[in-house]
């Protein structure tokens, strides 16, 4: 249980070290629904300012990345497995939810080996999961495609929509260097990867990092931790997370990751393509990899955004949700324009869900 | 399946003098007085899920109707919808649950009805209940009648009902599986009717998150809770972590949020938490004037944070 004592006496430290604006981007979904649940901006002095990062799977998933899976879904045969959250998502020609009201057989799963095991049973069907996510979620998929081959399954394939989290972040600094004071780097992504992939946004660009755990006083720490290395000039990346996170990482899943899948370039939603901030399946696996079984071409198209979604610029931190027309009006939860709606983690559905009265006005009126 | 089946089941469990005379409607002697009837249709999936079954579901279901009203609850009516091929052994077990369900309360079981309709058309097995109960005549629940500093009690831990089909329909594979907290709130809930309650819910659809909301509105008053003093069940907070979810937006289907005076608050508990199904109850906040219509929740460091009425759709975090 939270500490209420603990929790203030940090808001307190907080608050005596911070004299003048700082901009704190936390990287990863987890933190952005936490920070809003429990409501810790309100703990924080008015100097300090969260953006909200690209560390939401469904949210940087592109629109023509939807568009694809819904023309591997219209293959007669075929049977998908995805997530919940990207089954709700919009593409241009609607969701994956109506494509199954049209005949497609598309399921959701919370379980990847749901999907192998399906496949093992349904020879007769081609059996594809999408794999979205990041580091995370990457070695799942990749012990996936090892468990089907050692098992000789023949009907199984993975559309790999992976992404990688340290390129991003380089991405945004490079762009803009000045925008961001500090990173409150991932806890899930950083307990797979270990820390030395993010060394160059504090050797480089002189940005402080924390590892955050996903705790209340995990994140104020997190926090306390950027203003510290702020205050003493010297930047490095640092781990507040430390019972679920080292430096190495873990080397059995960064093993199976690199056996599996090499990087590539991927286009983020919002942010454009980005280079090797991808994961597709190696060449020498390509029975597995959907993209290639199903010749569905190029993984980068490039096309204008349709909708009038602001999740871009949301994403960018350019943007809060509550400056989006559409946000409480059109866009809710049970209605999602854009991904950032539909995940549970994305900032849109974070600040409908859990409003507070002292920022977001607009909600009130929703 | 046959029809013919089927009624045999509903004559061999439901069986009392006004079900066995056959006629095509019930004939029932009331006694001058208020009455509360009401109806709901329980499709559920899985039909089966741990802690209950479509069957308990739909007895205990209307019973809370009634009760949460402060009906003592007599008379009940079925429907069912049955889909051609459903197992008939089920079926037998979900109509014993049923019958065991309605005797524990004094429940009589005066009519049922069934149709079977082809493949495709129903998914396994819908059931309508319709219930009617006595209220005594001093009662008269509202939201309306909830005054400033009257206090908010939850009579068990939210949110398990909704895990455990969450958790059944998505294969978590969680072992033991979380179990649903379907049971009748009448004999927890009926002592409380010579306090000065000014209304109850049980938190079904959308929770206690839905049912703070509906009574905020409908009372025209501010509702102010405490995170801290939801009681919580640990099973459920673990899973609802892991799947970056709040119990608060799923349902129960054995508890119930109670509005007493203040004065009465103590003794609402004391009553509450001497009965099984009562014992984690606790009083978690009260009624304001500021922010009528709203719910506001002190969360558990102290900040402030509106709870917004659920939206109906429930989806677990990726990674
Ligand atoms: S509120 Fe909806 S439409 Fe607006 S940015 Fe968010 S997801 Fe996109």
């Amino acid at each position: 249980m939270v500490n209420r004592a603990a929790i203030s006496q940090l808001a307190q430290k907080i608050s005596g070290k911070v004299s003048y604006p700082v901009r704190i981007m936390e990287v990863c979904g987890t933190h952005t629904m936490n920070i809003a649940r429990f409501g810790i901006k309100q703990l924080l002095p008015p100097g300090i300012k969260l953006i909200s990062g690209p560390g939401c799977p469904v949210c940087v998933t592109e629109e023509s990345d939807i568009d694809l899976i819904q023309e591997l879904a219209r293959i007669a045969g075929v049977t998908v497995f995805t997530f919940g959250d990207l089954y709700r998502i919009p593409g241009s020609e609607g969701s994956l939810e109506k494509l199954n009201g049209e005949g497609a057989d598309v399921r959701i799963t919370v379980s990847p080996l749901e999907a192998v095991h399906y496949a093992e049973q349904n020879p007769a069907r081609e059996v594809v999961f999408i794999a979205i996510g990041f580091e995370t979620t990457a070695p799942v998929a990749a012990v996936m495609i090892d468990l089907v081959r050692k098992k000789g399954i023949k009907n199984f394939s993975v559309l790999s929509f992976h992404k990688r989290i340290p390129p991003v972040l380089m991405e945004l600094v490079r762009e803009d260097s000045n925008y961001i004071d500090g990173f409150l780097l991932p806890g899930h992504v950083s307990t797979v990867i270990g820390t030395d992939e993010y060394q160059p946004l504090a050797k480089i660009w002189s940005k402080p990092g924390v590892v955050t755990g996903f705790e209340p006083e995990d994140i104020l720490q997190g926090i306390y931790a950027i203003l510290e290395q702020i205050s003493e000039k010297s930047c490095r990346i640092e781990i507040q997370y430390k019972r679920g996170v080292n430096k190495e990482g873990v080397p059995l899943a960064r093993e199976y990751m690199s056996n599996y899948f090499e990087f590539c370039d991927a286009s983020w939603r919002g942010l454009g393509v980005i280079s090797e901030s991808g994961l597709a399946i190696r060449k020498k696996f390509r029975d597995f990899d959907g993209f290639y079984r199903f010749s569905l071409g190029n993984r980068i198209i490039k096309r204008a955004p349709i909708t009038t979604c602001s999740c871009g610029e949301i994403l960018r931190g350019v943007k809060v949700p509550c400056e989006c027309l559409l946000f409480g009006s059109v866009c809710k939860p049970d209605n999602p324009v854009g991904p950032c709606m539909v995940s549970s983690e994305g900032s849109c559905a974070a600040s409908y869900n859990y409003p507070s009265r002292y920022e977001d006005p607009s909600i009130m009126k929703g | 399946m046959t029809q013919q089946l089927v009624e045999e089941l509903f004559i061999k469990y439901f069986h009392n003098p006004i079900l066995d005379s056959q006629l095509d409607s019930a004939m029932l002697s009331l006694k001058a007085g208020r009455w509360a009837m009401t109806t709901d249709s329980f499709v559920v999936k899985p039909v089966f899920f741990p802690g209950g079954d479509i069957g308990k579901l739909s007895v205990c279901g209307t019973i809370n109707d009634l009760a949460v009203m402060g009906a003592a609850p007599l008379y009940l009516t079925c429907s069912f919808i049955i889909e051609e091929g459903f197992d008939i052994g089920d079926l037998e077990i979900i109509v014993q649950s049923m019958n065991s369900t309605a005797r524990k309360d004094g429940l009589t079981i005066v009519a049922g009805d069934t149709k079977v309709v082809e493949r495709g058309y129903c998914d396994g097995v819908y059931i309508t209940t319709t219930g009617l109960g006595i209220v005594p005549n001093w009662i008269n629940y509202s939201p309306s009648a909830m005054q400033v500093e009257d206090r908010v009690i939850i009579t068990a831990p939210p949110g398990a009902h909704g895990l455990s089909v969450f958790a059944a329909r998505n294969n978590l594979g969680v072992d033991p599986p979380p179990q649903s907290d379907c049971a009748s709130l009448f004999s927890l809930i009926e002592p409380l009717n010579s306090l000065e309650v000014r209304c109850m819910r049980d938190p079904t659809r959308g929770g206690l998150a839905a049912v703070l909301n509906e009574l905020a509105v409908k009372g025209k008053k501010g509702i102010k809770i405490d995170e801290s003093l939801i009681p919580i069940d640990s099973t459920v907070a673990y899973l609802m972590e892991l799947l970056g979810l709040e119990p608060y937006q799923l349902a129960n289907e054995g508890a119930a949020v109670i509005i007493v005076s203040k004065k009465d608050a103590e003794r609402a508990l004391e009553i509450l938490r001497g009965h099984p199904l009562g014992r984690k109850a606790s009083i978690i906040g009260k009624i304001t004037a500021e922010i009528p219509g709203q719910v506001l929740m002190v969360t558990y460091l102290g900040t402030e944070r509106i709870m917004q009425m659920p939206s109906g759709v429930i989806i677990p975090r990726i990674c």
